[in-house]
């Protein structure tokens, strides 16, 4: 209120309220923040009162603590609890997102975001196996169905082989990789950083796309056996190239090119190795070759 | 005055208080030698070994047929135990054996290998759903998915009849209905059992280990064929 008084002195204001009724279009300001000009005496480096820092030190402490998980000792049942945090659609979203690669989506960014879990691997990988195991008996079955010498056998033993070989690919190999890119980065600054556990996250999601392609091989078509494995490696391969480029890509060029060649090589390896240990080729050519040899050693032998 | 004194002798008014006969005190205060046990009330000791056994298996035939016909019940949680579990596995295991038994060929499970995968399996699934929030403890689990293996051992059992008859096309297709039909029983029933203990957003979560597991008992025994 403008007053002939010395604008210095101090002036009994009336309620805000009743000023307002005065003049409904005035401007008004209120300042919700109680802590903000006790935060700006804090930064202007006053000495702050007792009773101040409670509240204060309390937000900080409040901030800090949401940020970062409770740290649980390994041992406890609730430190692998953290690990199964998820639920069905992020399940469905993630191996989605492990099948369809999409340019400028970084699996671990988009999908996982700071929250690794290990249900999706650890049940991806066992499925996988006993996929491999059961398409590999039934092909082996169609192969050589009809011919008389032929005992139908359900191979166990291929169970424990597909189960070795498979989860040592999608734990040995973030092991190695997760090893290799710390070593490198006390050597190179990088911005982007991955954990243990994100990176075999990606590995066991990466490993969704082959359980289609796998009982596709049931049907005794080299040419389609091919075909589905060229695709299924284009995918995972890509899915798996996309997310580690960002962590390398600040690299020494040959760093670079060996990291992802070796990534695709080792995936490459899994998939070539499996096909050719547990889906037998159908070699009708052979046969006949041998035996006509065993006739032609029959005939010299009984001469 | 008084009340001062009467303050400072605590109980002090209490001294004329009697219990009147008619209102009956019950109680037993005789201080009890070591601890107590529930099974201290039944005193198996003094009855006979036929009625021990008969109670047994009288709780084992009990949750059998609350696995034939399926639904959403605690009698299984409730007292849970590992005897028909236990049962149902060497029953399995057993009629899964003298398939191809030519020494050089893996032709069938062996004995062992039955063990591991139904004993195995089920604690992996028990760890799981625990790990996921489930409120259910973890021998209550092993129960139930025991249990539920019970349509699969008559599966089996069916199996090796019609096997007897002939291993052509015809008996092939009539153990597929069988073993599907016994398989989705089982899933159906422990997935009946165990709902109500997961938390409702990883329902599916938890039931896709259940169905793997009882796929890959199905496999096992739709792929048996005898030795000839």
């Amino acid at each position: 209120m403008a007053s002939t008084n010395d604008p210095f002195q101090f002036q009994e204001f009336e309620e805000a309220g009743n000023l307002l009724e005065a003049n409904k279009d005035a401007v008004t300001i209120s300042i919700e923040d109680d802590f903000k000009p006790e935060k700006q005496r804090k930064a202007a480096g006053f000495a702050p009162d007792g009773e101040d820092e409670d509240p204060l030190a309390g937000d900080d402490k409040t901030e800090l603590l949401s940020g970062q998980k409770k740290s649980v000792p390994f041992w406890t049942f609730e430190y692998y609890q953290k690990f199964f945090d998820i639920e069905t659609h992020h399940v469905k979203e993630r191996i989605i997102g492990s099948m369809v690669p999409w340019p400028g989506k970084n699996f671990i960014h988009v999908y996982l975001r700071r929250n690794p879990d290990l249900y999706g691997p650890f049940w991806i990988c066992t499925t996988l196996v006993f996929a491999i195991a059961i398409s590999g008996n039934i092909s082996n079955f169609l192969v050589h169905l009809g011919k008389p010498n032929y005992k139908y056998t359900p191979e166990f033993r291929k169970v424990t082989i597909a189960a070795t070989a498979i989860f040592s690919y999608a734990w040995f190999v973030p092991l190695a990789l997760w090893g290799f890119l710390l070593w490198r980065n006390n050597k190179v600054m990088n911005l982007v950083s991955y954990s243990f556990m994100e990176i075999v996250c990606v590995y066991g999601y990466s490993l969704s796309i082959y359980i289609p392609a796998v009982f596709l091989w049931i049907l005794p078509y080299e040419w389609l056996r091919w075909c589905s494995i060229v695709l299924a490696l284009c995918l995972s391969g890509t899915v798996l190239v996309m997310t580690f480029w960002p962590a390398v890509r600040d690299d020494h060029p040959k760093v670079i090119v060996a990291i992802m060649s070796a990534i695709v090589v080792l995936n490459v390896l899994l998939a070539v190795g499996c096909k050719a240990y547990f889906f037998s080729k159908p070699e009708p050519a052979l046969q006949v070759e041998n035996s006509a040899i065993t006739a032609a050693i029959k005939a010299t032998a009984s001469t | 005055m008084a009340a001062a004194e009467d303050a400072s002798r605590p109980f002090a008014g209490l001294s004329d208080v009697s219990i009147s006969e008619d209102i009956p005190v019950e109680g037993d205060i005789s201080v009890p030698v070591g601890s107590t046990r529930r099974d201290d009330e039944f005193s198996t000791l003094d009855e006979p070994v036929k009625e021990t056994i008969l109670r047994d298996l009288r709780a084992v035939g009990n949750k059998f047929v609350h696995v034939l016909y399926p639904k959403r019940s605690t009698a299984l949680l409730r007292d849970w135990d590992l005897w028909g579990p236990l049962l149902l596995c060497v029953t399995l295991a057993l009629l899964l054996q003298g398939g191809a038994a030519d020494s050089d060929d893996q032709g069938g499970p062996q004995f062992a290998e039955v063990f591991v995968i139904v004993w195995f399996g089920s604690i992996i699934i028990t760890l799981n759903s625990k790990l996921l929030g489930g409120t259910i403890s973890f021998f209550q689990s092993l129960c139930v998915l025991g249990y539920c293996i019970m349509p699969l051992t008559a599966a089996m059992a069916v199996c090796r009849i019609v096997l007897v008859g002939g291993s052509g096309k015809v008996s092939f297709a009539v153990r597929l209905a069988v073993v599907t039909v016994s398989f989705g029983w089982s899933t159906f029933a422990s997935t009946a059992f165990l709902a109500d203990s997961q938390p409702p957003n990883r329902k599916a979560l938890v039931v896709y280990p259940v169905f793997l597991f009882y796929f890959v008992i199905g496999w096992m025994i739709l792929t048996f064929s005898p030795s000839q």
